[in-house]
């Protein structure tokens, strides 16, 4: 037959983009020159029009602020407080929405006491109640972290209970003719099973982490990088408002990675081929 | 010699006690040490059922099996189970799979490694320790749930279906393998199959069970000399063997569509 017998073109044309080095190379060269040109069209756009800095401030001016607030310590001294916040919130939330979660796949009677609660409360948008909280708690540091655990506790717990109620029962019903224990289940079977399910619920986590933090300090605080954006807002300081901004995106970006790494790592069997 | 293993009026339902479904009906019989038992039915005749009482993962309703005269309560390290998939941990390599059972009992990763080593080599998996089960076929995936399950040197063995989801040379071959370990290992066996030639290839008797309700229909035993051999397979004993188990299943029930 002709069409099985035709000549393949030969693999070596294709060892360039093929070898995942040199892949990696060039995709890191990409981002670069991402980064470079937006930097060049945000210039170029304030010259073109010629906005005044507290409405578009140029990259220049931007890059001074940033250099000044971290010469004084401003930005360490705000971004030290809200990544602690981010950090907290993500303890907090992750650890009782998983330990809940648990209860609830293994527990029929809980799950159909608590559903309906967790699915209005799922539809209510969380950060309407932080003014609320700010009336009820004064530490603003605690309250913070409160809100961001409350921003992404859903998601997570309802990721935990779909992670851990797709255990295969035949997987479970080895381990147990295999004399399991209840823990031996747990720790050698549900665990390893739900964790990609986990992974992604921390990835959400992570990044509505950030957002219950900069609420929290919005809504009431006299710290962190939210406050700064606030602070900036009103004095018309644009060139730091960007800043706060940019270290904002910087630690979603970094804590996001952080758990892509984990990620990769950890489930690092998926991609034996 | 006492029996190995005894069901004595052994009932099993399941669901709402007022309105049970019985899967397996008033089921008595012995097996002595060494023996190699098929159980064929037809679907839903509680084969799986009955395998799954015997390895101690449901309780009968009511009735008593005993391993050796005692009562079984419980999963143990005397039997094992072999299941229609193969149920791998597709995070574990194949030898951190079949070291699995000697992980739950807590010997050394050196020690476990070991004795999982020695399996590996039984089912003919060598080279194959640090794949994971997605890369390897249906068949080696079949053949490391066996070795994990006879890693704790089970006396009692059960199949449940082990191979009715691989293609027919495939079947062949691991019915060769599973009588050469058993002939090795000098286990006893009960597998389930719904496949009445290869029943009657492997065991020295073959149990009949009915379409639900499951109950016992007939006991019979296969008279061919072992070793076993493909020649066997066109031999006019073995074709009556196989009509005899035949005329003993039931024809499955077609439901016509009520209009």
């Amino acid at each position: 037959m002709p069409t099985s017998t035709s000549p393949r073109p030969p693999a070596t044309r294709f060892t360039f983009s093929h070898n995942p080095r040199s892949l990696r190379l060039i995709r890191i060269l990409l981002g670069v020159v991402s980064v470079l040109l937006f930097i060049f069209l945000w210039d170029a756009l304030v010259r073109w029009q010629d906005y005044p800095a507290f409405i578009l401030p140029p990259p220049k001016a931007v890059w001074g602020k940033l250099l000044i607030t971290l010469a004084d310590g401003t930005l360490w001294r705000h971004a030290s407080i809200t990544l602690a916040e981010i950090l907290g919130g993500l303890l907090l939330g992750v650890t009782v929405a998983t330990l809940l979660g648990y209860l609830l796949a293994k527990s029929p009677l809980l799950d159909q006491l608590l559903s309906p609660y967790i699915v209005a409360l799922q539809a209510f948008p969380v950060v309407a109640l932080a003014p609320l909280l700010v009336i009820w708690i004064q530490q603003p540091l605690a309250r913070t972290i409160l809100i961001a655990a409350l921003v992404l506790f859903f998601p997570v717990l309802v990721n935990t209970i779909v992670g851990l109620r797709s255990v295969e029962p035949e997987l479970v019903a080895v381990m147990r003719s295999l004399q399991a224990t209840r823990w031996q289940i747990f720790i050698k079977l549900e665990i390893p099973f739900a964790l990609p399910v986990f992974l992604g619920a921390l990835k959400i986590g992570a990044t509505l982490a950030v957002i219950g933090a900069v609420i929290g300090e919005f809504v009431g605080s006299n710290r962190g990088l939210g406050f700064l954006i606030n602070l900036a807002q009103g004095l018309l300081d644009t060139p730091l408002l960007f800043v706060a901004l940019f270290t904002l995106a910087l630690i979603a970006l970094g804590l996001y990675g952080l758990i892509s790494l984990l990620e990769y790592r950890l489930l690092a069997w998926k991609r034996a081929a | 010699m006492p029996p190995l293993l005894s069901l004595d009026h052994v009932f099993k339902s399941f669901g709402d006690p007022a309105d049970p479904l019985h899967a397996l009906k008033d089921i008595s019989f012995q097996m002595r040490r060494g023996e190699f038992l098929c159980v064929v039915g037809p679907s839903g005749s509680g084969k799986s059922t009955l395998l799954r009482l015997i390895a101690g993962l449901l309780q009968p309703t009511s009735g008593v099996i005993a391993l050796d005269g005692d009562p079984i309560s419980g999963p143990s390290p005397r039997v094992g189970i072999v299941f229609q998939t193969s149920n791998l941990m597709p995070w574990r390599t194949v030898l951190d799979n079949i070291a699995l059972p000697l992980e739950l009992r807590g010997e050394s990763k050196a020690r476990r490694h070991q004795i999982a080593r020695e399996y590996i080599a039984l089912v003919a998996l060598d080279g194959f320790e640090g794949h994971y089960p997605h890369q390897l076929s249906g068949g080696m995936q079949q053949r490391a749930a066996i070795a994990r399950t006879l890693v704790q040197n089970p006396e009692l063995l059960l199949l449940d279906e082990p191979f009715g989801a691989l293609d027919a040379l495939t079947r062949e071959y691991l019915d060769q393998e599973l009588l050469r370990i058993w002939r090795l290992k000098e286990m006893t066996v009960i597998m389930v199959t719904h496949a009445i030639n290869e029943a009657v290839w492997l065991a020295d008797r073959v149990l009949a069970l009915s379409q639900r309700p499951g109950v016992l229909k007939a006991d019979i035993p296969i008279t061919l000399p072992r070793p076993r051999t493909e020649a066997m397979l066109t031999h006019p004993d073995y074709l009556t063997l196989v009509k005899t188990v035949r005329n003993h299943i039931d024809r499955p029930v077609i439901q016509k569509p009520t209009p």
